[in-house]
């Protein structure tokens, strides 16, 4: 009895050994170099396998980082400037700045503006039904309302409000990483400067057809009227293809839009609320 | 007017559903169901109800308030693996041990891996071979057929099979076999064996009626029977004396419900005819292998449980035929 | 006669041929008719006529742009009112041309009258010529430019014309009116069609549940090098792949077309358009359209204009029912479901279908329980489950090698699944995934 369990243990033992011994020479012959660093920096990195920068990967974009003569293209939406600095810091490079950015969901089509002419039941996800048709509002631009977005977001800041049937971006939780504007088969979601406060002003349609033919869908259609455009002090507003874009870098947030437009497609988001001639004329009473 | 409802096409479907799948397969079992009864009674009566009902309730419990999902515990799988677990049982087992199958079938064997459609071995299978390996006594004496009101307490004995497995090694098979009922009652099923597998003929009525409802196709219990029938054929041809007559082993053990019900299960077997000839065959293979030189003298579910493993690998190499020779694109 | 059909996969769906028998009912024009000006797969045509302008009957109205494009012509007499985007039978906006009707004025070249032409005195580019001319596209649904698969490649042979009169959509009965109706023309169409190919030998297939179609052309078929053949009942045999399986057992190698087997495949409403075309003189401007339904009044043929709004057929067969949920633009198998009935009737329609509630929506999906029958329906001996699984997966490349191309978007997975899984729905995805790719390689 004593001697199987001797003769067991000699032999396991003796397995392991020989099994140890040709890893090693195994692992050493097949060795790959591997810049240390690429560990350091992917240890700095979120670590959220987003995405967003364009790589496979926080090890595929840290490889990137550590190789890279110029930075100009690198840059992580996730960690931001400072986490971009503190890479920079360990590779002893300098970071390009980006200002950061949040994403934008321009449609407003809810039931209440866009009536639902009819009812979609297929594979709910936006991509089978863009391929299929309009969509249940009849704009062909307009948002579908099935959630590829929702679906698309590591960082749980895209929500579906099931009474407005768009999604809604939670500013605080969105990384600007972009996944939901790769998801949108119809390309309604921007990523757009972040302003103080969250403060945001942006035609909030991306219908490109004529007036009368996007209104007769929706209400809060932009109808290409350029009233938008003519009353903007600082070039900000472009016009094309019967549809207003306001460029966030050179918007100043002066509200002078949002007021002209006749169809309430220009929004302004996280403002005071605005001094209506009423409120004036109450507040002229008071005194 | 109303909405119209638009979706991407086809615009008709054939009514099929999964719950009119299951309760067919069930009906088809309705037969040997009723031998079984015939032959063990109550107690055959006893253990299917008590491990449909607690398949069910596992069923329920887990997916509302471990899973929290939406219980589909009535569309009909997990009554269907209740009654092929209690098939696969003899009919005296104490009651307890079918609720510790139910549970280690529906828990361990389907719920694990997430319900319906995702698990890798059959269910009922993992109950049955959970019990045989727990109960190793409880699990292989088996009731002495006509015994309609013992439960727990009726006249036990050993299989066919399990005659043969220890009689061999003595005396030649013709011998043994001459000792043992008649093909014409191991065709129907008057022998000692688990309360579902005894009676062939009834499980082959099920099997037709399978598959005139087209719920399964012919490849894998002809492939399965066919295999066993081939192998152990030479194995007789080569030396009658140590191998037992083809006839024996088919009509013996848990082959035919094997064969029938417990390979053909949708989830664990291969998607295209090809893959399900060959793991027909493979387990039709090593069921002779178990039955013959393994420790044990009924191969069929350890067999079937191996094969279940294979069908992912099955599923991946073996392709149906494509219609068209393929020429590069452009 | 011994029936024949393909050997892999298929479904046999209710027929529900509530339509057959039905004679051929000419439908007066609507008040204002819309013509896209893409009704055909390939580059849309361009338009030529302009706001305000008088057209006639059969005058050009959009010119083929290129050789895989077709012409159209105005389909009514009277006046453009509008050359503009309109919405289309997926809702999205294309460019079409709406005339208001007035009158009946014919261009004069067009032979109006009811007799028959059997001498074909045109040679074989002649032919192909009058067809290009007269705007001609493949009529049983997929509106291929019909000059196209005239025209024979370099390097292959043309050895027989399969004339398509299958018709294996459930509800539709067109194909099968035209061919008890207007069988002598479609023999003259067949001959010119044989000729146009420099082919000696036609097969005319018609499935079994059209007994009378299938007599019918056997007797006016007879001496001739045309063989009228059976085929059994069985979805998809319509396509084109799957009709030449039938017939000649040859397989269509995977990417490639009918020709590459020596084979050129024409509905039987193209050869009666190509009769009309090269013997009458008359452009492609209308087609027979069946209009059925089960709660429909009058499940008819019709024949049509092309640019009439679909409301205005449902009206004329009695309105639409209360209990509608779904329009077809097509047959149930592969036809699109229209949002909106003011599109019009385009070269493609074979057939509007309306729906009830009770059989409109779709089952709740549950999960796969891989049960094979997609497998074993497959009629290119695909595998849907798998390739739904890839798609939601976004394993495009994986489908590429598991040749999501051969599709033929037939719907038989979808039709089949126990589980109601939208298998069709992903393999579409799928495939035009995989399409961008393909293309993406050869830009490179």
């Amino acid at each position: 009895m004593n001697q199987i369990i001797i003769v067991t243990i000699i032999t396991l033992v003796g397995i392991g050994t020989a099994a140890a011994v040709i890893l090693y020479f195994v692992a050493q012959r097949f060795k790959v170099y591997e810049d240390p660093r690429i560990d350091e920096v992917e240890e700095a990195l979120p670590g959220a396998n987003c995405g967003g920068c364009g790589y496979a990967g926080c090890r595929a974009f840290a490889e990137a980082l550590v190789k890279n003569e110029s930075w100009d293209d690198l840059y992580c939406p996730v960690g931001g400037n400072e986490n971009m600095a503190k890479v920079a810091e360990l590779l002893g490079k300098e970071a390009v700045e980006q200002a950061p950015q949040v994403a934008v969901v321009r449609c407003y089509g809810t039931p209440e503006f866009r009536a639902r002419t009819n009812e979609y039941d297929g594979a709910p996800t936006c991509a089978i039904a863009h391929q299929l048709y309009a969509g249940e509002g009849g704009c062909p631009h307009g948002c579908l309302g099935l959630g590829d977005c929702v679906v698309a977001c590591d960082f749980d800041a895209i929500h579906m409000n099931p009474a407005t049937g768009l999604p809604e971006v939670v500013d605080d939780k969105c990384t600007a990483c972009g996944a939901c504007v790769e998801a949108c088969p119809r390309d309604i979601i921007e990523l757009r400067k972040k302003n103080k406060k969250d403060r945001k002003i942006f035609v909030c349609c991306i219908n490109e057809e004529k007036g009368a033919v996007a209104i007769k869908n929706c209400k809060v259609a932009c109808i290409g009227c350029s009233k938008c455009y003519d009353v903007c002090p600082y070039d900000a507003i472009t016009m094309n293809n019967n549809l207003a874009y306001i460029d966030p870098v050179k918007c100043k947030l002066c509200r002078k839009c949002v007021v002209v437009c006749p169809t309430n497609a220009i929004h302004e988001i996280n403002f005071p609320p605005r001094k209506t001639e009423k409120t004036e004329a109450v507040e002229e009473e008071n005194k | 007017m109303t909405r119209l409802i638009v979706s991407p096409s086809p615009h008709t479907y054939s009514g099929e559903s999964v719950p009119r799948l299951m309760y067919g397969v069930i009906i088809s079992l309705l037969p040997a169901f009723g031998v079984s009864v015939f032959y063990f009674g109550i107690g055959m009566l006893i253990v299917t109800t008590v491990s449909v009902l607690t398949c069910i309730l596992f069923e329920y419990l887990i997916q509302k308030y471990i899973l929290q999902t939406k219980p589909s515990h009535l569309d009909g799988s997990a009554i269907l693996t209740g009654l092929l677990l209690a098939f696969c049982l003899p009919a005296n087992i104490p009651f307890w041990m079918v609720i510790i199958g139910a549970l280690a079938a529906i828990g361990i064997g389907k719920m694990t891996f997430g319900g319906l459609g995702n698990n890798i071995f059959n269910p009922a299978l993992v109950g049955r071979v959970f019990l045989f390996i727990s109960f190793p006594v409880a699990m292989t004496s088996w009731p002495e057929p006509g015994q309609w009101m013992q439960y727990t307490d009726a006249a036990t004995g050993a299989t066919p099979l399990a005659l043969m497995k220890e009689g061999v090694a003595m005396r030649p098979a013709g011998e043994i076999l001459s000792e043992m009922p008649s093909f014409l009652n191991l065709f129907l099923g008057n022998m000692m064996g688990s309360s579902g597998e005894v009676a062939a003929f009834a499980l082959l009525i099920g099997m037709c009626y399978m598959l005139y409802r087209r719920i399964i196709t012919w490849h894998i219990p002809v492939s399965i029977l066919g295999s066993v029938f081939i192998f152990t054929g030479i194995l007789w041809l080569v030396n009658p004396d140590q191998f037992a007559n083809p006839l024996f082993h088919l009509l013996t053990g848990g082959l035919m419900l094997g064969a029938i019900y417990m390979a053909t299960d949708y989830v664990t077997s291969p998607m295209t005819g090809k893959g399900m000839l060959i793991y027909g065959a493979g387990i039709g293979v090593v069921t002779v292998l178990i039955r013959i030189f393994g420790a044990y003298p009924e191969g069929v579910q350890f067999a079937i449980l191996i094969f279940n493993g294979f069908t992912p690998l099955l599923n991946k190499y073996i392709k149906p035929k494509r219609f068209g020779k393929e020429v590069a694109h452009g | 006669m011994k029936l024949k059909t393909f050997s892999m996969g298929g479904v046999h769906p209710p027929e529900n041929k509530l339509s057959a028998g039905r004679e051929i009912r000419e439908l007066s024009p609507s008040d204002v008719v819309v013509i896209p000006v893409s009704q055909h797969l390939g580059t849309p045509s361009k338009v030529i006529v302009e706001r305000g302008d008088q057209v006639k009957v059969g005058q050009l109205i959009a010119r083929a742009e290129g050789f895989v494009s077709t012409n159209i012509h105005a389909s009514v007499s009277g006046k453009v009112s509008k050359v503009d985007i309109f919405p289309d039978s997926s809702g999205y906006r294309r460019l079409a041309v709406q005339i208001k009707v007035n009158g009946d004025e014919w261009v004069e070249t067009i032979d109006r009258s009811g007799t028959l032409v059997k001498e074909i005195s045109l040679d074989a580019e002649e032919i192909r010529k009058r067809i290009v001319e007269a705007g001609i596209v493949g009529l049983g649904g997929a509106t291929f430019p019909t000059h196209v698969k005239l025209t024979t490649p370099r390097g292959k042979k043309a050895e027989y014309l399969i004339v398509n009169g299958v018709e294996c959509e459930p509800y539709l009965t067109s194909d099968h009116a035209l061919m008890m109706e207007r069988s002598s023309a479609l023999l003259v169409g067949i001959q010119i069609m044989m000729k146009g190919l420099g082919v000696e030998k036609a097969i005319l297939g018609i499935e079994s549940n059209k007994p009378d179609a299938i007599s019918r052309m056997q007797e006016i078929t007879r001496g001739t090098a045309i063989s009228v053949q059976g085929l059994k009942v069985k979805y998809p045999q319509g396509g084109e792949k799957q009709l030449v399986k039938a017939l000649l057992n040859r397989e269509v190698p995977s990417g490639g077309l009918p020709i590459d087997v020596g084979v050129v495949v024409f509905n039987v409403g193209t050869v009666h358009a190509a009769y009309e075309a090269v013997q009458k003189n008359k452009p492609l401007i209308e087609r027979v359209v069946t209009v059925t339904g089960k709660y429909l009044k009058q499940p008819s043929n019709f024949r049509v204009r092309i640019g009439t709004p679909v409301s205005h057929l449902i009206e004329q067969a009695g309105g639409l029912p209360e209990d509608t949920a779904k329009v077809i633009n097509g047959g149930p198998m592969m036809g699109k479901a229209l949002a909106s009935l003011d599109v019009p009737v385009v070269k493609g329609t074979s057939g509007i279908v309306l729906i009830s509630n009770e059989e409109a929506r779709r089952k709740a999906v549950i999960q796969c329980i891989r049960c094979t029958r997609c497998v074993q329906v497959c009629p290119m001996g695909l595998e849907p489950y798998l390739m739904m699984n890839l798609a939601e997966k976004e394993m495009f490349e994986r489908m590429e090698t598991e040749r999501v191309l051969d599709c033929i978007e037939c719907g038989s997975c979808s039709y089949t699944c126990p589980s109601s899984r939208p298998l069709l729905d992903y393999i579409r995805l799928g495939k035009a995934e995989v399409a961008k790719l393909v293309r993406s390689r050869k830009a490179v």
